[in-house]
């Protein structure tokens, strides 16, 4: 039975990119393992079970009954993350859709009008570049007061000033290439000319950032949740289940090691599938190095 | 050259009035009422109303930043709600902790990441460049905190080598600086890889080899002389990390730094200290930046200046 040059293609690539799906595939599993959360979760998150702590008052290390032990309350920890890997994507997509929205429009427009309008798009991007993102994420949570929703604006606010400088530069580039000045030469709307023949251009980098950009959205709220300024308890987040129970880190190290795996492993996947994406959508990445 | 200069530090001031504008905005326009937060939470209308005056907060907003700025200027970051001393003394008195811990975090990324990406460049497509490369990738996915926590349960917990937490002498600095160093320096290390890789294909690298110069002396002397470049202008813009990455692991690690001060202000919602270290910062990260691009082409005569 002989393949088709398509398959064959198809497994060439996978061959050569199979750290980025297996990136893929344990992202999606991850995925899998949040919306089923209600099935697959042991116990309920928030019930401080009698039997979930010892005698003296301190969480259970991982055993039959409890697979990654309990929590200070005596919570289950392994349905506190099956839960928190809700919240943990929830923010992850809403943040970085955010982000990326804000970004791309701003970079398509800096990029495509130029001029005053561009040029102040641009200054603004220098100086939100000067702030470190968590820092300033730090100041406005402290401002805002954070809920689940807040949290999730606060990273897009300080998240999409990257993406913006890439959709600019590649749109300048886009600009000024014969089929864009000749869709211009003919009449066609600016507006026009951005959503049917730049953006579609620009759906491949979009795509790798968005992958890309999950990771670094994933790692600020558990950031700011470990600092208790992100998602707040009794919610469970991955950071803020280390954020509740680090003082008990000497004594029940799992409370502190499977939510960092969790959160590390998460990050990792979306940093693996999104390298294997631009390599695959765009093998012309100036200075990359073989 | 003087006008490269001149527009360099032009554009650098230009950038930190904006980032003051910034700062002024979150503390005094965007917040419900500074002037209630200040006076306290049993404070009467009269009482807020004449802290409101005294914090100059029935001017015009264009007379209130002007003040801001000659503040600013002044040295003076405004005071702290909580503890009510000037935000400046609290943060000189842990500024020298901080930059402790940035040097020596600097200094440990910068080792890491070097030698794992001369490697990675030397061996490249063998065993340990993959090794290398994947393991970088580790570095950026894994939050700060759980390195520092983990660590610092190994380390200290389990083998005892080192202090838990604290400050005083050198082996309290070891973990902290590791914490950030270890998952830092993977980044580093694909820098110095890709930049490696570039320079050992150059002509000169060639003639070097051909005169007879051993492979030792070719990489670590001709080559990095020319690949530490990018690695350079890397550090100016990193700063941003390298001081979120302190603020974390003094939590952590219970450095009584700037970090600490910032994780004790978030607990008590202590905005104008909050304010006060983004701001500085902020400034921290404009300056090192207009050092980097103005020490640049001392280093490498083939950067324009322009």
């Amino acid at each position: 039975m002989g393949a088709t040059p398509e398959q064959i293609r198809v497994l060439r690539l996978a061959k050569r990119h199979w750290l980025g799906l297996s990136g893929a595939v344990v992202l999606l599993a991850i995925v899998a393992a949040a919306l089923l959360a209600p099935e697959l979760a042991p116990y309920d998150p928030n019930d401080q079970l009698a039997d979930g702590i010892s005698a003296d008052g301190s969480p259970l290390p991982p055993s039959h009954e409890h697979l990654l032990g309990t929590d200070l309350l005596g919570r289950d920890l392994l349905s506190r993350l099956l839960f928190g890997a809700r919240t943990s994507l929830v923010i992850g997509m809403v943040a970085n859709g955010i982000s990326i929205t804000i970004g791309t429009l701003l970079g398509l427009v800096a990029g495509y009008v130029r001029g005053t309008l561009g040029g102040a798009i641009m200054r603004f991007t220098d100086l939100m570049m000067a702030f470190p993102a968590l820092l300033l994420a730090i100041a406005l949570s402290a401002i805002f007061q954070p809920s689940l929703w807040i949290v999730a604006m606060v990273i897009a606010m300080v998240n999409w000033v990257h993406i913006a400088r890439v959709i600019y530069t590649e749109t300048i580039a886009l600009a000024e290439r014969d089929f864009i000045v000749a869709t211009r030469a003919l009449g066609a709307r600016p507006v026009h000319v951005l959503l049917h023949h730049v953006l579609p251009h620009l759906l491949p980098t979009i795509l790798v950032w968005s992958t890309l950009g999950i990771a670094s959205t994933v790692l600020l709220e558990a950031t700011l949740s470990y600092l208790g300024i992100g998602v707040r308890p009794p919610t469970p987040s991955w950071g803020n289940i280390i954020f509740e129970n680090q003082t008990y880190f000497r004594s029940a190290p799992w409370l502190v090691f499977f939510p960092g795996v969790a959160i590390a492993l998460l990050a990792f996947s979306c940093n693996l599938f999104g390298d294997a994406l631009r390599d695959i959508l765009d093998p012309h990445e100036i200075g990359r190095v073989r | 050259m003087f006008r490269y200069v001149l527009s360099r530090i032009g554009q650098s001031a230009a950038i930190l009035f904006g980032v003051a504008m910034m700062t002024f905005a979150l503390l005094y326009v965007v917040p419900a009422d500074p002037a209630a937060q200040v006076a306290g939470r049993s404070a009467t209308h009269e009482q807020i109303e004449s802290v409101r005056h005294e914090m100059g907060l029935d001017r015009p907003l264009p007379v209130q930043f002007g003040l801001y700025l000659v503040h600013l200027a002044q040295g003076d970051l405004g005071r702290s709600y909580v503890q009510r001393s000037p935000v400046s003394s609290l943060l000189m008195a842990r500024l020298p902790a901080t930059l402790l811990l940035l040097s020596a975090a600097i200094l440990a990324e910068l080792a890491i990441g070097m030698t794992a990406g001369i490697i990675a460049a030397v061996d490249r497509g063998k065993m340990a460049d993959r090794l290398i490369m994947l393991l970088a990738f580790v570095g950026v996915s894994t939050p700060r905190f759980v390195m520092g926590i983990l660590l610092l349960y190994l380390f200290s917990v389990e083998l005892g080598w080192f202090p838990i937490g604290g400050y005083g002498t050198a082996s309290h600095l070891v973990l902290p600086a590791l914490t950030i160093g270890v998952l830092g320096g993977g980044w580093y290390s694909r820098m110095m890889r890709s930049s490696m890789v570039e320079v050992l294909n150059q002509d000169y690298i060639r003639t070097a080899r051909a005169k007879g110069a051993g492979e030792g002396r070719v990489v670590l002397v001709h080559g990095l002389r020319n690949a530490f470049l990018p690695i350079l202008a890397m550090i100016g813009i990193d700063m941003g990390q390298f001081m979120s990455g302190t603020v974390v692991v003094e939590s952590v690690y219970g450095w009584p730094g700037v970090g600490q001060l910032m994780w004790e202000s978030i607990q008590e919602i202590d905005i104008p200290v909050i304010m006060a270290i983004t701001l500085v910062a902020a400034v921290a990260i404009v300056v090192s930046n207009l050092l980097v691009d103005l020490i640049a082409p001392l280093i490498d005569p083939r950067i324009k200046m322009d």
